[in-house]
């Protein structure tokens, strides 16, 4: 497959602090849209919900890479740690801008957490995503070894409680936060084992 | 019978924005300057309600009629006719008829009222509206001895109102009050804001406003009032029974079970405006307690 090896060949070529810089220029631009009106006539919730959804990409992105060596041989592994790393940032993002800027009341911050089924989701998804970020790095690859794997399965988790937390912030049944809960159950339902067949009884 | 109420704020017939906050301005200055009978407090309350912007107003909307997006009707409730209309009063009325709009004007007396707005949402907006008591119009219908209840129906029209072509809503929008809830003398139909006609995306040409319930109790361009013995059952209640039910009166202790109602935001302050505690029945309890005497509100919200 050339365009295979093209798309390899070029990835190789890509600085991973490249893929840093770009992913992370939403963050200043959507601050300047929601300083000047961009984002609507409510900026907090607007901003909030845009962090929150970047987060959520970045996420399918990273559950991208390994079907995507697996069934078609393009290469992206050096960048799954940037994404995981990424989508690490933008929820916490998410998270602080609900925390200061949305509430900030400390006794309703507290309340919601507890009372709240979405964001007590939400809540949780992000807490899995903690251990994993200060993992995502070599001496920790090389400490944990096999658990390092088990460990980082809990992205599956994560991914899951975002998806179910953002169909739970709409007041109705909306079809954007179902189509992304149907590509996660897709990209998830790839790396299923395989149904041993022929099997001696 | 109109000017029932009386509003703190006596700026009539506002024409301009920029205008009607300067003479908002002068006239504090004036009451200030003790040359108004009012109590101190009386002024401090008025100062409070500071009007949201004619743009916050009419670009910051739900009408899932256009759409889900706070934008969304803003954008494309452009398309909708406004003119003819009519309104259908039918039920236990004496003279059930297809009123035309203009009629209805004719025959009305419009002032202008600036009442806070609360929506389920926890945000809320200051709105200085124009229009009629809507025991005036039930007057001029006739309610009959027996009835108990009203109910409201927003226009629908797919081929102009482009989100009414999803069904997850069983269209048309509906609405009701208790017959005492629609009498008092706060209820009122607008037809205007800030001196203006009502744009589309905020219920033109004509829409329910009742100050102290949430914003979804204020149904858009109403083309059906029905004077009923039955409680009508309103869209949201039957969306979700669970969220959303008949009253919804604003109330800062019962909480909607995924958010608290406790506080809100205040639309058109920016990226850092803070919450602020949302009052009983929207500041209105003075005015509409009574209603509810008797009633566990967390029962009935």
């Amino acid at each position: 497959m050339p365009l295979t090896d093209r798309i390899n060949g070029f990835a190789r070529k890509v600085p991973v602090w490249a893929v840093y810089i770009l992913y992370l220029l939403p963050v200043p631009w959507l601050l300047y849209l929601a300083q000047t009106g961009g984002l609507g006539r409510e900026p907090i919730k607007a901003l909030e919900h845009e962090l929150g959804e970047i987060a959520l990409q970045l996420l399918i992105i990273g559950l991208c890479i390994s079907p995507l060596r697996r069934y078609l041989g393009v290469n992206l592994i050096r960048f799954r740690r940037t994404f995981g790393l990424l989508a690490f940032t933008y929820v916490a993002l998410h998270l602080l801008v609900w925390l200061v800027l949305d509430v900030g009341i400390i006794s309703q911050i507290w309340a919601d957490i507890i009372k709240r089924p979405y964001i007590t989701i939400g809540m949780i998804g992000f807490l899995v995503l903690v251990p994993l970020a200060v993992t995502s790095n070599n001496w920790s690859v090389r400490r944990l070894g096999a658990t390092w794997h088990k460990l980082h399965k809990l992205a599956y988790v994560a991914v899951i409680f975002g998806a179910v937390h953002f169909i739970m912030v709409k007041k109705v049944w909306e079809l954007e936060p179902l189509i992304y809960l149907g590509v996660i159950m897709g990209l998830l339902a790839l790396r299923l084992p395989k149904k041993r067949r022929n099997q001696t009884v | 019978m109109a000017f029932r109420w009386k509003n703190t704020l006596k700026d009539r017939d506002v024409t301009d924005e920029a205008l009607f906050l300067n003479r908002r301005q002068l006239m504090g200055a004036a009451a200030a300057g003790a040359g108004f009978a009012m109590t101190g407090q009386a002024v401090a309350a008025e100062e409070a309600l500071e009007p949201t912007s004619w743009d916050d107003i009419t670009q910051y909307n739900n009408f899932y009629e256009f759409g889900t997006g706070k934008d969304d009707p803003v954008r494309y409730a452009g398309a909708l006719t406004t003119s003819p209309w009519t309104v259908k009063i039918d039920g236990m009325v004496d003279r059930p008829a297809d009123y035309d709009f203009e009629d209805i004007m004719k025959a009305m007396t419009v002032e202008q009222r600036i009442y806070r707005f609360r929506c389920v949402e926890a945000w809320s907006m200051v709105i200085p509206w124009n229009g009629f008591e809507l025991a005036d119009l039930l007057e001029v219908a006739g309610v009959q001895e027996g009835a108990k209840y009203i109910r409201f129906e927003t226009l629908y029209r797919p081929s102009e109102m482009r989100g009414q072509s999803s069904n997850f809503i069983d269209w048309p929008y509906v609405e009701g009050l208790r017959l005492d809830e629609a009498m008092h003398p706060l209820t009122m139909m607008a037809t205007g804001i800030y001196g203006r006609d009502i744009p589309n995306q905020n219920g033109a040409p004509m829409r329910l406003v009742v100050p102290w319930k949430y914003g979804f109790k204020s149904i858009k361009s109403i083309v059906r009032i029905t004077v009923t013995d039955e409680a009508p059952v309103n869209t949201w209640q039957q969306l979700q029974p669970s969220e959303y039910g008949f009253y919804a009166n604003v109330n800062p202790e019962v909480d909607h079970p995924r958010w608290s109602q406790a506080t809100e935001r205040v639309i058109g302050g920016g990226l850092f405006s803070p919450r602020i505690p949302t009052l009983m029945f929207n500041g209105y309890e003075e005015e509409v307690a009574s209603l509810y005497a008797g009633m566990d509100l967390s029962k009935f919200y």
